[in-house]
């Protein structure tokens, strides 16, 4: 008896070793350990033995069935995660073809450099504001010092609805208008972006619409060294912090002093290229102290406020930035042009 | 302006500072030097030549055969092609091995079979501008005055070795549009001296007021009226060395008399104007304005109709000039003048620039009235001018001027304390260094107890008050040394309105569903002004526009965004979403401005989605675009506020347009452009939608605040429906919603079927209803009696029932 349960146990592991499939090895389960099978068979044969032998060879029969079950589990566990690799190895893909387009379009290059100067200031405390694209001839011209006849006014050949109205040719009466509604009182610290028309046939570098972006500040003790302070921060910020700045004195009507500020070229690092002309320095800005008439005459006393205001055009930025050759890109609108302005720099 | 250096050596030492270093100094301190051409450059071998002999060329009647004496032994033969080469003449020779510009290297060579040993040059080979070549060379080589040595440096001799400074003057400055401005703003730089021009005139016994009288009717436009006669003058060239000025700064020669007052125009900044006398038909000068409808031929041959805004020079009957902007050809020099009236006067910026706008006759000599000329210098460029004819054309000048002169001349007197000087620039000069500053300016300073006192010469009309003074410190302390500081006071915060943040969001919203941003011009077609427009309007039309495309102000962004796909699509791509913010322009009548309202507008064409090598496709249709706008107004809070109404809209497809409501209010439209305009404009299907940004965003957002997430389950029970196929979903959804009650949670669609199956005129929609109540757990019969409350609701009020 002991011998048959020894090659019961032989047998029925050879088979499981030697099975290929669960089925198979489900078969061999219900063969050697069901109710009809061999081992059951030989313990009921146990009621003939001594009462010495019996659980001598129950203890064997229990010690076969434990090893036959234990190496059932074990080989079931083998053939299951064949199965899986089996099925896995079916499933596998071209990773390397392409993924679903995700449909995201971007910002227009000249809102990105917009916004991107005005989250800049409103980090020092600046204010956005807006106003009117079609302008009193007062706000655009004469309460920024340009009386009619002056002289330059022909600086910015304008396009007229009435005698009265016209097109604004720049942002500047939005500071007009904030500096009337603040009523002689400061401190004021804007920034004005905005659509401006000059009368220009539009070519490669000029373009009868376009950008203009412009900063106001109005208080006690503003000093021409704060505008120095606040263009450095500027320029850094907006070109990278080795940008040198320089500072030129030139001429707007509604500002005395006035300033005209230059980069060192990013192109060639300022030692002179196509890009600057050869002079080593781009020409970024117009700024200055705001002119006592116009402080005048938005209401602020010219003997306590001082102010300073500056200017730009997000085009020529833009141009300047990211290399961008003609003006015209950036209201033509062609798709292949307003994509490459998604990345993140 | 462009300034000659070596020129500007007459009137300011330069030595040690080279023309690139001037140009550099003079950027910095305030006026921009635009660039800095060097004339001779690439130009070697160039020298004065003697024709000695000119035949014509065996084989060639265009060419002539010149042996021409160059200052190196025998005479060299060189092949001509100019018209105007004669024997005797002195001319410029490029020899063999010369380069001119463009790098061209002159070389022996054969013409026609005869030798040619360099060649005889023109002033524009020589690189001068053609339109400053004088004009009986324009055609041909130029020809040097007589005493020209051979074999000497033509180039010297023609003061091409010289570097031009192109100054870009603002309005400002207009002082420095004169070579003596530009010689006190460098020596102010440089804090040189300057040395004023030579003045010694020799009048004969004659006296200019017995030759003419001057009245002037017009006192406020011409306030100095000065007229000099010089008689006996000889017209002729001028002396190659003025000539040669003149071209350096882009004025062409004439003669020995137009040519000096151009002179003294570039030197002094003071136009002047020489007349004929003898053919002036009088002996009186009247300053008058021009009666309305007065004819008068100016010295272009152009007959000019004048009005009583421009101020003429008369005889005393009919005008000789049209004042500051140009003379008549009734009595224009020429070369049989004899006696010379010269003309120094001092017009008003605003006649002149009224007079060449109307007649589009912008000259250097109106440019300079216009900006303003030093009135102080009117009579001292007139004594210069005749002193330059005694000595330059022969002419005896008579004595005195006859002059009208109501001019009032009082020099700007500025005051400032030094504390206003420090606190504005934010430095810490001392009174020293303010009193230097304006020295070297050769402006007059008193100091009084730190009170002080400028007065600027009348050359410096810019300077009126104090800021005007802090500017003068400013830039010759020089700006960059300024320090840098931030402004201190009183902290403000920096943020955007609700309105640009919300603004901002509609964007990002916007490029996160896929759309581009575009931005497109406001001036639009009379055509396309009009098209979507949410409001008609009166159109709000330019003046005087640039062209008709570019006409009126848009009243919507749309036709500009279809444009915009057009092009895309005649460029490969025509499957695009692109969307732009931005104003549209709503008359308010003709002297107000007009209402600008802020749109947004959304246009998608094509292909919305495509993934090619999974096979799939899909076209933009109607619920593209809504879903979008959904998702907008779900993001503002506005989900409950907005409704959308079938409608038709114009260039819209009639069936497949609805108008957006904000608040029961129309704000905008959605749906597919109407067909026949895809077509004009070869689209593909292409939805659209336009509305009023300002409306949707002036709408204030209601606070967020968290719902509790439900805690007992929902119910749900699907019904399909047969309804008229005119029945739209958004009714039965209402019916279904308020017979629902607060029960009802959701209710969605989940299948349209309009096939074959069903009865003619029929559609089947099926609804899924969600019942919910957030207390506690509904029983069936709960739900039953509101389901059956709702499927009563809409088979009485829309005619629906349930489908078998």
């Amino acid at each position: 008896m002991q011998e048959r349960l020894k090659e019961l146990q032989q047998e029925a592991i050879q088979k499981i070793e030697q099975s290929s499939s669960l089925k198979e090895l489900n078969d061999i389960r219900v063969a050697y350990l069901g109710k009809k099978g061999p081992i059951t068979e030989v313990l009921r044969g146990m009621g003939k033995l001594s009462a010495e032998e019996r659980p001598i060879m129950g203890a064997l029969a229990n010690e076969v069935r434990e090893a036959i079950a234990t190496t059932l589990e074990a080989k079931q566990k083998d053939l299951e995660e064949a199965a899986v690799l089996e099925k896995l190895a079916s499933e596998s893909i071209d990773v390397t073809l392409p993924g679903r387009p995700v449909k995201v379009g971007n910002h227009h290059p000249l809102t990105r450099i917009i916004e991107e100067i005005e989250d800049l200031f409103i980090g020092m405390g600046y204010q956005v504001a807006e106003g009117p694209e079609v302008e009193q001839d007062y706000y655009n011209f004469e309460a920024l010092n340009l009386p009619k006849g002056h002289p330059a006014r022909d600086m910015q050949d304008s396009f007229y609805i009435t005698d009265e109205i016209l097109l604004r040719t720049h942002t500047s009466p939005v500071q007009a208008r904030t500096m009337e509604k603040n009523q002689g009182k400061g401190p004021i610290k804007i920034i004005c972006p905005g659509k401006v028309y000059r009368r220009d046939n539009d070519d490669a570098t000029h373009s009868h619409q376009f950008m203009q972006i412009e900063g106001l500040v109005v208080g006690e003790n503003i000093r021409m060294s704060d505008l120095h302070g606040t263009l450095e921060i500027f320029a850094k910020k907006m070109f990278g912090e080795d940008r040198e700045i320089r500072l030129r004195p030139s001429f707007f009507p509604f500002t005395e002093p006035s300033v005209e500020m230059d980069i060192s070229c990013m192109i060639c690092g300022g030692h002179g290229c196509n890009v600057c002309k050869k002079t080593g320095w781009i020409e970024i800005l117009g700024a200055g102290m705001v002119h006592p008439n116009v402080l005048e005459m938005a209401g602020y006393d010219s003997k306590k406020y001082t102010g300073f205001a500056f200017g730009m055009g997000p085009e020529r930025i833009a141009m300047l930035k990211y290399g961008v050759d003609d003006i015209r890109h950036f209201y033509t609108n062609d798709v292949r042009f307003l994509k490459q302005f998604s990345k993140h720099e | 302006m462009f300034v000659s250096y070596k020129w500007l050596q007459d009137y300011v030492d330069l030595s040690g500072v080279s023309a690139s270093e001037l140009a550099e100094k003079i950027t910095k301190s305030g006026i921009e030097v635009e660039g800095v051409d060097v004339l001779n450059e690439g130009i070697t071998g160039v020298v004065v030549g003697h024709v000695v002999e000119r035949v014509q060329h065996p084989n060639a009647d265009k060419l002539s055969k010149c042996q021409v004496d160059i200052g190196q032994g025998e005479p060299v033969q060189i092949i001509c092609g100019a018209p105007n080469v004669a024997q005797g003449q002195k001319v410029a020779v490029a020899t063999v091995g010369a380069v001119l510009p463009g790098n061209f290297k002159i070389k022996r060579a054969k013409l026609r079979g005869e030798e040619s040993n360099g060649m005889i040059c023109s002033l524009t080979e020589l690189g001068v501008e053609a339109k400053v070549v004088p004009k009986e060379y324009s055609e041909g080589i130029f020809v040097f005055p007589q005493d020209a040595e051979v074999g000497t440096d033509a180039i010297a001799l023609l003061n091409r070795n010289d570097e031009v400074l192109e100054l870009g003057l603002t309005p400002n400055r207009a002082d420095c549009l004169s070579m003596l401005g530009v010689a006190y703003e460098v020596g102010a730089i440089l804090g040189r001296e300057v040395k004023l021009p030579e003045i010694d005139v020799q009048p004969v016994n004659e006296k200019a007021s017995d030759y003419i009288t001057v009245k002037v009717e017009a006192n406020e436009d011409n306030p100095l009226y000065a007229a000099k006669v010089i008689k006996n003058v000889k017209i002729g060239p001028a002396p190659l060395w003025m000539q040669t000025r003149l071209i350096s700064a882009g004025i062409r020669p004439h003669n020995n008399v137009v040519d000096i007052t151009n002179y003294i125009l570039l030197e002094y900044g003071q136009p002047l104007h020489a007349f004929d006398y003898d053919r002036l038909g009088s002996k009186e000068i009247l300053v008058r304005r021009a009666h309305d409808g007065e004819k008068f031929l100016t010295l272009d041959d152009v007959e000019r109709t004048l009005t009583s805004d421009h101020l003429v020079i008369t005889n005393g009957k009919e005008p000789v000039a049209l004042a500051g902007v140009m003379g008549g050809a009734n009595s224009e020099v020429t070369s049989d003048t004899t006696t010379v009236l010269l003309e120094a006067a001092y017009f008003t910026g605003g006649t002149v620039r009224k007079a060449s706008k109307d007649h589009g006759l912008r000259s250097e000599a109106s440019a300079r009235f216009e900006k303003g000329v030093d009135p102080n210098r009117v009579r001292a460029a007139g004594e210069r001018a005749a002193y330059l004819m005694a000595r330059y054309a022969g002419g005896e000048v008579l004595e005195g001027a006859s002059e009208v002169n109501t001019l009032t001349v009082e020099p700007a007197v500025v005051s400032i304390t030094l504390e206003k000087i420090n606190s504005v620039i934010g430095t810490n000069l001392t009174v020293q260094d303010v009193e230097a500053i304006f020295e070297r300016l050769q402006f007059t300073v008193n100091v009084e107890e730190n009170v002080i006192t400028v007065t600027a010469p009348t050359r410096r009309g810019d300077i009126k008050i104090e800021e005007d003074l802090i500017e003068e410190v400013a830039r010759l302390y020089g700006y960059d040394n300024i320090p840098k500081t931030l402004p201190i006071g009183s902290a403000t915060p920096g943020k955007l309105s609700d309105y640009q943040e919300k603004r901002r969001i509609v964007r990002q919203y916007l490029e996160g569903a896929g759309l581009y941003q575009a931005v497109t011009y406001s001036l639009t077609s009379e055509e396309k002004a009009a098209q979507f427009a949410l409001e008609k309007r009166d159109f709000i039309r330019l003046a005087m526009p640039m062209s008709e495309d570019r006409s009126i102000l848009r009243l919507s962004i749309m036709p500009q965004l279809l444009e915009v796909l057009k092009y895309n699509s005649a460029r490969q791509n025509d499957s695009l979403a692109v969307y732009e913010t931005g104003a549209v322009f709503l008359a308010n009548g003709n002297e107000v401005l007009p209402e600008e309202q802020e749109h947004l507008a959304g246009a998608v064409t094509g292909l919305w989605h495509s993934h090619s090598w999974q096979g799939e496709k899909k076209a933009v249709d109607f619920y593209v675009l809504k879903g979008i706008l959904e998702g907008l107004f779900a993001k503002l809070g506005l989900t409950e506020s907005v409704t959308y109404v079938q409608a038709k809209v114009d260039n819209m497809h009639p069936g497949r347009t609805a108008e957006i409501h904000l608040n029961g209010e129309r704000i905008g439209f959605v749906g597919q452009v109407h067909p026949t305009m895809q077509k004009e404009l070869d689209l593909k299907d292409t939805y659209v939608f336009e509305l009023s940004l300002k409306a949707v965003l002036e709408e204030a957002t209601t606070a967020l605040r968290y719902e509790a997430i439900p805690r007992f389950p929902s119910i749900t029970r699907d019904i399909a429906l047969v309804v008229d196929k005119e029945t739209v979903s958004g009714v039965l959804k209402d019916v279904i919603q308020s017979a629902g009650g607060k029960l009802l949670k959701e209710v969605s669609v989940f299948d349209l079927y309009e096939g074959d199956r069903m009865e003619e005129g029929k559609k089947s929609i099926a609804y899924s209803l969600k019942y919910m109540d957030p207390e506690r757990t509904l029983t069936d019969e709960e739900v039953t009696k509101v389901h059956t409350q709702v499927l009563e609701a809409l088979k009485t009020q829309a005619g629906a029932v349930l489908r078998g």
